[in-house]
């Protein structure tokens, strides 16, 4: 997109709203929906990967030393890996207002 | 040269769609729809149309099929009646949203409960603002002719939007009429290929229908909005290049001895051939009535509508719904709305009539319009009547 959302005008739109940019859903932030954030105590990850696949919002990612580890771009603050985690590495944090 | 046959209009509807050579049908059968898409199966299972036919379990499903297989650009018909109408209904908003010019015939039927399959116009006046073109017709050839013109009007790259021809269920679906059909080469000719911009495409990837937050769903509706008012013209376009090559002619709102009228019946529909001829019975006997047909239901035409009404004294409107608990008619409450701001403007009388089939004769229609004039001399202390109903 050539102009931030919020400037575009409806002349600027596609016929029916069409999207010619492959991917652009990559650029929609959905890490401002959090209240909480996962914090990693990596001293204790198996790296088994388990946090992936449970991960609704698919934002868990393998970094160079083979830790999983939350984009927090896109992560929403669920939980869901916290709970998941047997080894207890992940603790959901309050974000600071 | 187009020849004159006698058919039944639903056949002849299949048959248009052939010529048209469209390229995929998606329906589920309804009454009285039901002749129009078994003819289009047996087209394609002869192999005289070169179609995909895809048989679906209801008409929700038919018509998302016929958004994917727009969105691919094939040109795509469906047709439906009365519930089915309404078992689609949130998909129909989709349609146009996304600017896929999917054609559709609507039998016309009256809604449940009571079961009825007979024509009225509340299947119609449910579907008003879902964003697609609609034009109401009289008889099996302008059934025939505004389709032909509903695949131009609506893959005109100016346009983009679904269109929706209304046919009344029973009085014209099932009857035979004699119908000039054309030929392949006069609709090749007036219709060209569908050629939609933005299709579905591997080597080309787009997403269609993906969510709009509060920050930009405002300027899509109006950009579709801006879109649906502008095709009138392409509208006008069409029937005008239609007339000179057909030598039959619409226009958005038709009169009948309208001119110097002082009293106006406005119909649409079927009615409208049998209420001439109660405008004719009335001319004779020294009454000076005229008659307007409402052919373009959206977008809807404010001007011709305030030109054709300016001059007369009493405007009654014949609806085929109800807005229940509301001000009348439906489409008399758009009239009102469309001649309120004018400074010389009819008194509008509004009446609703021949629902779930009930026929009006010629000589109800003469009631009507006498009713009417009384109605606008004196006064009333309801909204509307219902013509003819037993109290
Ligand atoms: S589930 Fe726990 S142990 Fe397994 S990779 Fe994720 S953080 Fe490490
Ligand atoms: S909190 Fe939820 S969204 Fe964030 S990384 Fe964990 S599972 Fe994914």
């Amino acid at each position: 997109m050539t102009k931030p959302e919020n400037e575009l005008t409806w002349k600027d739109l596609e016929i029916g709203c069409i999207v010619t940019e492959p991917g652009n859903a990559g650029q929609y932030r959905t890490g401002d929906w959090r209240s909480q954030k996962p914090v990693h105590n990596f001293d204790r990850c198996i790296k088994c990967g388990l946090c992936q696949i449970f991960c609704p919002e698919g934002c868990i990612e393998q970094n160079t030393e083979g830790y999983f580890e939350a984009n927090l771009f896109y992560c929403k603050g669920c939980g869901i890996c916290a709970r998941e985690c047997w080894t207890k590495v992940i603790t959901m944090v309050d974000e600071e207002e | 040269m187009a020849k004159r046959v006698g058919t039944e209009v639903s056949l002849a509807v299949a048959d248009t769609v052939k010529l048209v050579n469209a390229d995929v049908i998606s329906a589920y059968p309804i009454t009285p729809q039901t002749h129009i898409v078994e003819h289009l199966a047996e087209l394609v299972a002869n192999g005289e149309l070169d179609a995909n036919f895809i048989p679906v379990e209801s008409e929700h499903s038919a018509m998302s099929a016929c958004l994917g297989s727009s969105a691919v650009g094939a040109r795509t018909f469906t047709a439906t009646a009365g519930q089915g109408l309404e078992l689609m209904h949130e998909v129909l908003y989709v349609a146009s949203s996304m600017r896929l010019p999917i054609i559709m015939t609507v039998a016309n039927r009256a809604l449940s409960a009571p079961l009825s399959v007979w024509g009225d116009h509340s299947d119609v006046m449910a579907v008003r603002d879902t964003g697609w073109i609609q034009i109401f017709v009289e008889n099996g050839q302008e059934a025939v002719d505004n389709l032909l013109c509903a695949f131009r009007i609506g893959e005109d790259p100016r346009v983009l939007l679904p269109v929706m021809v209304h046919l009344d269920g029973f009085y014209l679906t099932h009857v035979i009429e004699p119908i000039f059909m054309p030929e392949q080469s006069e609709v090749e000719n007036f219709v060209p290929p569908n050629q939609y911009p933005l299709p579905l495409d591997p080597n080309n990837p787009v997403s269609m229908g993906c969510f709009a937050p509060p920050v930009i769903y405002a300027e899509t509706k109006w950009a579709q909005e801006v879109n649906l008012r502008a095709s009138k013209d392409v509208i006008l376009e069409c029937w005008n290049e239609f007339g000179d090559q057909f030598q039959r002619h619409y226009s958005p709102v038709e009169s009948y001895h309208s001119e110097d009228a002082r009293v106006l019946l406005l119909t649409m529909g079927s009615f409208s051939e049998t209420a001439s001829l109660a405008i004719d019975n009335m001319r004779n006997a020294g009454k000076n009535v005229g008659l307007l047909k409402l052919r373009l239901w959206r977008p809807f035409p404010f001007d011709e509508i305030r030109q054709a009404a300016r001059n007369a004294d009493v405007l009654i409107v014949l609806d085929r719904a109800m807005s229940p608990g509301g001000p009348g008619g439906p489409v008399c409450s758009e009239i009102k709305a469309a001649l309120y701001q004018e400074e010389k403007r009819p008194k509008v009388v509004s009446f609703i009539g021949g629902l779930g089939g009930r026929d009006i004769t010629i000589e109800g229609f003469e009631e009507i319009i006498n009713k009417g004039i009384e109605i606008s001399e004196k006064g009333s202390n309801q909204e509307y009547e219902i013509f003819g109903v037993r109290e």
